[in-house]
């Protein structure tokens, strides 16, 4: 169990791995683009594990790297569509991003490092988790992002008016891609020191 | 011709990919820990991003958009393909750098030999399937504008990783807190150099 549990922090793809970066950032200005996201590429990624761990007797190892882009891609477009179908409006936000779930890393790292050598059930979770530990950043981010940013969650107003009324000003700063990045830096930051304390 | 050079200037340094969009981030920060590598992964990025924009603009153009079909016959305009974008991208940008791989090598050892190592890095690189989907979003009206962006978006990132290649290797010398090391103040550097990127938007 602590094997899968890994992802969440120790082994977080995106703060210890550096992979899967270039989608994360994009869209987390506000958190439900961030949890529609994170939600789409744990489907992708558990998914994408089963299948290629079901076949990865019979791919041949020479094609191994198309047949995977096959089956992620197949995945991202049932994934698109289904967004477009449900929650149209954060499918106009996260626009082009959804697509580029295909060339995330996180995925195709998973699939090469795991699901070829390892049983579907375990690899289905694998993927999960993985999925999920990528999420906790993007929602983190999301969370400081939206809160001083837009003064709101999820689109509803928490900072109350008094604060507006007493010179309280939400910092447009937050709003701009580069913070995410700022941000993303200080959590590897909080991660590493975390890790230099336990030893 | 203005609106070629509009576009060129915009992608290079208002929609710059990596400042903008954060696309091939991955690619980005692994790279960076010189400027020689940097500068050759920005040119192949550069070099598959002019062959496979303006290729999958032409495959968007006249087989998946609604009413491409028309040219085969009336009765085709109403078959819209466009779901069918995604895979028919990755597909086309997987073989197009497999054979401009093949060709390099024949044509040039020497560009082979710079350029050969990154090639494959390439075609899982967020940067080149995001600028496809974006010029798909972009609706650009004939291949020349596609290929001025693809230009612009390539040099935008070569300049964008040269001179984050740049500042990294300044950082050896500098005192940077024991757990921020490496990744963490490269992210915040990344982030720096987006809000500098940002003074661009008056343009």
């Amino acid at each position: 169990m602590r094997k899968y549990l890994g992802p969440l922090s120790k082994d977080n793809p995106i703060l210890v791995q550096i992979l899967g970066v270039c989608s994360a950032l994009a869209v987390t200005a506000q958190l439900k683009p961030a949890v529609v996201m994170t939600l789409s590429v744990m489907v992708v990624c558990a998914v994408a594990n089963l299948v290629i761990s079901l076949i990865r007797n019979t791919i041949p190892p020479r094609i191994r790297i198309i047949v995977q882009l096959l089956v992620v891609s197949t995945l991202v477009i049932v994934v698109d569509q289904v967004l477009q179908a449900v929650v149209y409006d954060v499918s106009k936000m996260l626009s082009v991003f959804v697509g580029l779930i295909i060339t995330n890393c996180i995925i195709m790292g998973r699939l090469e490092a795991f699901a070829l050598s390892h049983k579907p059930i375990p690899s289905f979770i694998d993927g999960l988790m993985n999925g999920a530990g990528y999420g906790l950043v993007l929602v983190i981010v999301a969370f400081f992002r939206e809160l001083l940013g837009s003064g709101t969650l999820w689109n509803y107003p928490v900072i109350p008016s008094a604060f507006y009324e007493a010179g309280y000003m939400n910092n447009g700063l937050m709003i701009l891609p580069p913070m995410a990045l700022i941000l993303v830096g200080t959590l590897v930051w909080i991660q590493n020191s975390k890790k230099i304390n336990a030893k | 011709m203005r609106e070629l050079t509009d576009i060129f200037v915009r992608s290079v340094f208002i929609d710059n990919m990596v400042f903008a969009y954060f696309l091939g981030m991955c690619s980005y920060l692994a790279v960076s820990k010189n400027v020689k590598t940097a500068f050759g992964l920005g040119i192949a990025v550069c070099f598959v991003l002019a062959v496979t924009v303006p290729v999958n603009y032409l495959i968007d153009k006249y087989l998946l958009q609604e009413g491409a079909l028309a040219w085969l016959s009336p009765e085709m305009a109403n078959v819209d393909l466009s779901y069918l974008s995604l895979i028919l991208f990755i597909a086309i940008i997987a073989g197009i750098v497999q054979l401009l791989e093949m060709v390099i090598e024949k044509l040039s050892p020497v560009l082979y030999q710079a350029l050969g190592i990154f090639l494959p890095l390439i075609a899982v690189n967020c940067a080149i399937l995001g600028a496809s989907l974006f010029m798909q979003e972009k609706h650009f009206p004939t291949v020349a504008h596609s290929f001025s962006y693809a230009m612009g978006s390539g040099v935008g990132w070569l300049l964008a990783i040269v001179a984050f290649a740049a500042i990294r290797e300044r950082l050896k010398y500098s005192n940077i807190p024991q757990p921020l090391q490496e990744k963490g103040i490269a992210y915040i550097i990344t982030g720096l150099l987006g809000i500098g990127f940002m003074a661009f938007l008056g343009i």
